[in-house]
């Protein structure tokens, strides 16, 4: 079943060295900022360390117990992309501003949870029984924002938070992992009914609407966001996890297609019935324009500094805390990627977007490596949704496409975005434990004394590997 | 499946080679357009908030960044110097920018200049703010002190106190002035308000960053006889005691119009004229003839071997508008010309240098303004040498023009410039500005150019008061020469 052969060692003692690695990271990052403002290796400063450090090796404590077999590669990754970016939160704070430690606490409470993840959740096929459950939770968690009293109003244009204590949360963030898992559950079960059961119009093999219904549901769910709660970045993200988990179901190429035209439809008539999209889109296309860029809403004077921001970086940067970041808005949390360019440089944000793109490639590596196709599916739609995600983020602040309001991932400050992340994190961790773990031979017991991956009642119908009707093409 | 995972995985990879391409593109390919935008102030906020060397004069700043206290601008540049010295150190702000030596020496000041190249390194290994370095003036800061407040508050004018020997400017004012601290301050819409303000005054004109001594354009009126002058003595036609027609007044050539003498001297005692009565009285028409006799292009050769349409060389450090000497004049208006009217212009630092090179023996030094930069930790990075600009005329025609202008002063018109005791060489000029007063005066451009002592010279002054009549002209330019060449030579 598993389509990459890889050496069945646990490799843990090469996480810990890439853990002390990213570490290092943070801690240089740390002291290039320190020595600008003189906090360097003072006690809030090893605090800090440590507010990274201990959790992180907790987790990595958990996995020896728990996952000995997870991939050694993702958490020293997430480690040093947090880390960098507590760097620069701390660094872009002024004297009335606290983001710096906020992020710092929420970084702790993510990784507790992933580390309550990987603790609990002894099989990723368990989140399978939760198929249904999570359409519905998903659904109640983008209403959230729109309910009365519970909302916290429009920020910034969308109205995608909701108002907990004395705190904002953004339940979209959590929802990436809930639509996931019921996109893959759901996938997983039916996918020889949407495949076969249905008719055929020459080549083209139509699934049955009742098949689709959920699905169909899920999509609605994506155009409400926009309507509804204006954010652009969101619906998507959501798009971009349907679309390639029904790829990654049926191998149908053609209905991948289909999906990218629907969301381009779907963004068009968008842009052209909502104001706020058509400013966005107007302010992507003609950001230098200056009527654009002096309008009051909709200004492109964000995206133009942040550019103004990684011109003056250049290749090398200015070296952190050096540069002049804290004039574009946002420089914190959406246009964080503009300050990471300006003062790392070139060189600096390629490493960046190449830890995301080796983060992506390890989890779609377990998804290669998982013995069955709901582990494929949600392990390949959260990987995709990190990738597409920084894919977004990043080229909107590049002005490759037009800005959205979407966080990158473990970077920028959000409390909301960093715990779903890090629960992402160790969902991977799990799958990955579970592809690299070695095929149970004889007695069918793991290492820990609990039963092995091949359970027959987790078996499923449609873990063989399906006619690869899209090679004739 | 793992096929579609693959493909999924190739076009997640494809997604993050367009991100490296457009990060590419921002900060190296399109950076250059990016960092000159309008609309980029990262640049000048960046060394707008550094800290940045003084500006000195005899050891006291009159420019200088001071901490500011706030955390996101650490240092304002202050000016000590005021008004007094706003035409030197020009202005330096977030919104307009800079000019002036704030503008022309912001390397040095910010401390990235070659010359500081070590001192960066240094600075570098041991971790330290880059600073600047501080530029210490050749300013005397009493005679800048007395030559600005000569020049009464409502007068526009200008007044240049030159080294002739050296090229060393002693002192270069000018009114109206302005306080660069205005516009120096953080607050954009406060600089934006005193901008506005101090640009609605006539004779302030910011955008050209030209300040009155070295970028005002005036006519020179009579001062350019100067070199009449000297184009008739090189010319070999005339000689010291040459006899020049001295008409009370002369029809320009193919016009009806009457070029006359200088009505109120003692021109019309005399039809003819020697070159030290002429200058002496400060006649018109012997040197409209001479001009006429020797043609333009003679003309046009000596103004420009005095500097007319040539730079300044490379120690003055500001922005300098050199004279102009008009091209394709018809004979009346070259007789009109070689009096310093029609199209001649000069700046008051022009009329210096040309009365500087007669005052050394023909030879021009390079006007300058710094006397010494000195690097953060005190050693001094570079003493400019005073240098030969260019050779205007001969010895034998200096030292002979130097004794007429003895006379001017001695026994001419401009007897109010004398100085007991010493001999001091000078030439007044009024240039016509075409409009009258309410009393129906005409009001003219005034000048005083002259150096003393006139066997060796220790001090050149030039003035100029603008829109004056010919009694407030009289009473403003060579009084105040007399007291700026005490002044110096008490020292």
């Amino acid at each position: 079943m598993s389509g990459v052969e890889t050496v069945e060692k646990p490799r843990r003692n090469v996480e810990l060295l890439l853990l002390l690695l990213a570490f290092a990271v943070s801690i240089g990052a740390n002291t290039m900022k320190g020595l600008q403002d003189g906090t360097a290796f003072g006690s809030d400063f090893w605090l800090q360390e440590a507010l990274l450090a201990v959790p992180a090796l907790a987790i990595h404590a958990v996995l020896r117990f728990r996952a000995k077999y997870a991939d050694p590669l993702i958490l020293p990754i997430v480690v040093t992309l947090n880390g960098l970016g507590l760097a620069m939160i701390h660094r872009l704070d002024t004297p009335q501003t606290d983001y710096g430690n906020t992020q710092a606490r929420w970084t702790v409470v993510g990784m507790v949870l992933a580390i309550a993840v990987v603790w609990f959740l002894r099989d990723h096929r368990i989140l399978r029984r939760f198929t249904y459950i999570s359409l519905i939770v998903s659904a109640v968690l983008l209403l959230l924002p729109l309910v009365p009293g519970i909302t916290a109003g429009e920020i910034n244009g969308a109205q995608v938070w909701i108002r907990i204590g004395g705190s904002t949360f953004q339940p979209g963030e959590v929802a990436k992992i809930t639509i996931a898992v019921f996109f893959a559950g759901y996938l997983s079960t039916n996918r020889d009914l949407i495949l076969l059961a249905g008719r055929r119009i020459g080549k083209l093999q139509l699934p049955r609407f009742k098949d689709l219904g959920p699905m169909v549901v899920a999509w609605l769910a994506a155009i409400g966001i926009l309507i509804f709660q204006h954010d652009l970045g969101m619906s998507i993200l959501f798009f971009g996890i349907f679309i390639s988990t029904i790829y990654i179901a049926t191998s149908r190429v053609s209905w991948a297609i289909l999906g990218v035209l629907l969301m381009f439809a779907g963004a068009m008539a968008a842009s052209l019935a909502l104001p706020h999209i058509r400013l966005r889109i107007d302010g992507w296309l003609n950001a230098f324009s200056p009527e654009v860029y002096g309008r009051t809403s909709g200004s492109s004077y964000q995206i133009v500094q942040g550019l103004f921001g990684m011109a003056n970086g250049g290749l090398l940067g200015t070296g952190l805390g050096q540069g002049r970041p804290d004039l574009v808005p946002f420089s914190h949390s959406d246009m964080i990627v503009a300050s990471f360019g300006e003062e790392l440089g070139l060189v600096g944000l390629f490493a960046i977007v190449l830890l995301y793109a080796l983060l992506v490639t390890r989890g779609f590596r377990a998804a290669l490596g998982a013995r069955d196709s709901f582990g494929k599916l949600l392990a390949s739609a959260l990987s995709a949704a990190i990738g597409l995600q920084v894919f977004v983020i990043i080229g909107g602040v590049t002005r490759l496409i037009p800005l959205t309001g979407l966080t990158t991932p473990f970077l920028a400050a959000g409390g909301s975005s960093l715990l779903a992340n890090w629960i992402i994190v160790a969902l991977l961790l799990v799958i990955s434990n579970a592809a690299r773990r070695p095929t149970a031979q004889g007695p069918l017991v793991a290492d820990d004394g609990h039963g092995s991956a091949r359970h027959a009642d987790l078996a499923q119908p449609g873990d063989t590997m399906t006619t690869q009707a899209v090679r004739t093409r | 499946m793992n096929q579609a995972i693959r493909n999924a995985w190739i076009a997640i990879a494809v997604m993050f080679a367009l991100i490296l391409g457009a990060i590419s593109y921002v900060q190296v390919i399109g950076a250059d357009d990016l960092n000159k935008n309008s609309w980029n102030n990262r640049a000048i906020l960046q060394t707008f908030c550094q800290e940045r060397g003084p500006i000195l004069v005899a050891g006291k700043p009159i420019a200088q960044s001071v901490e500011s206290g706030s955390d996101t601008c650490k240092f304002q540049r202050t000016f000590p110097g005021q008004d007094l010295y706003a035409g030197i150190t020009g202005f330096y702000s977030n919104v307009y920018g800079s000019s002036g030596l704030e503008n022309t020496m912001n390397s040095t000041l910010t401390g990235r200049s070659d010359e500081l190249l070590m001192d960066r390194i240094r600075q570098l290994f041991l971790g330290e703010q880059p600073q600047g370095a501080s530029v210490e003036l050749t300013i005397d800061p009493a005679i800048q002190k007395l030559a600005y407040d000569l020049i009464p508050d409502g007068q526009r004018g200008s007044i240049v106190v030159t080294n002739p020997k050296t090229g060393a400017i002693i002192a270069m004012v000018s009114k109206p002035s302005y306080d660069p601290n205005l516009i120096a301050t953080q607050d954009q819409a406060a600089a934006s308000a005193a901008m506005q303000k101090i640009q609605s005054e006539q004779g302030i004109n910011l955008n050209q960053g030209v300040s009155g001594p070295t970028g005002a354009l005036l006519a020179p009126g009579s001062v350019f006889k100067l070199v009449d002058t000297a184009a008739a003595l090189a010319s070999g036609k005339y000689n010291k005691d040459s006899v020049l027609p001295n008409p009370a007044q002369m029809t320009l050539p193919g016009t009806n119009t009457q070029l006359p003498n200088y009505a109120g001297g003692n021109c019309y005692t005399r039809d003819k004229a020697d070159f030290a009565f002429a200058l002496e009285q400060s006649c018109n028409t012997p040197f409209a003839s001479i001009a006429l006799d020797l043609g333009q292009d003679a003309i046009a050769k000596q103004a420009a071997a005095f500097g007319y349409g040539q730079d300044a060389g490379d120690q003055l450090h500001l922005d300098y508008s050199p004279g102009v000497w008009p091209q394709k004049l018809n004979q009346a208006q070259l007789a009109q010309s070689a009096i310093g009217q029609f199209d001649v212009k000069a700046s008051p630092l022009q009329i210096a240098l040309v009365t500087s090179a007669i005052a050394n023996g023909g030879v021009q030094m390079k006007p300058s303004l710094v006397k010494s930069i000195t690097a953060p930790d005190l050693h001094v990075v570079s003493e400019p040498k005073p240098e030969v600009l260019r050779t205007s005329t001969t010895p034998d025609i200096a030292r002979q023009i130097t004794e007429w202008m003895t006379d001017v002063v001695s026994q001419g018109i401009a007897g109010a410039a004398a100085v007991p005791g010493v001999k001091v060489a000078g030439k007044t000029g009024t240039a016509e500005l075409g409009v009258t007063n309410s009393k129906g005066q005409m009001l003219n451009n005034s000048w005083f150019t002259g150096f003393a002592p006139a066997d060796n010279p220790q001090v050149q002054v030039t003035v100029v008061m603008e829109g004056v009549d010919i009694y407030q002209g009289a009473a403003l330019t060579s009084p105040t020469a007399r007291k700026i060449f005490e002044a110096v030579l008490n020292k």
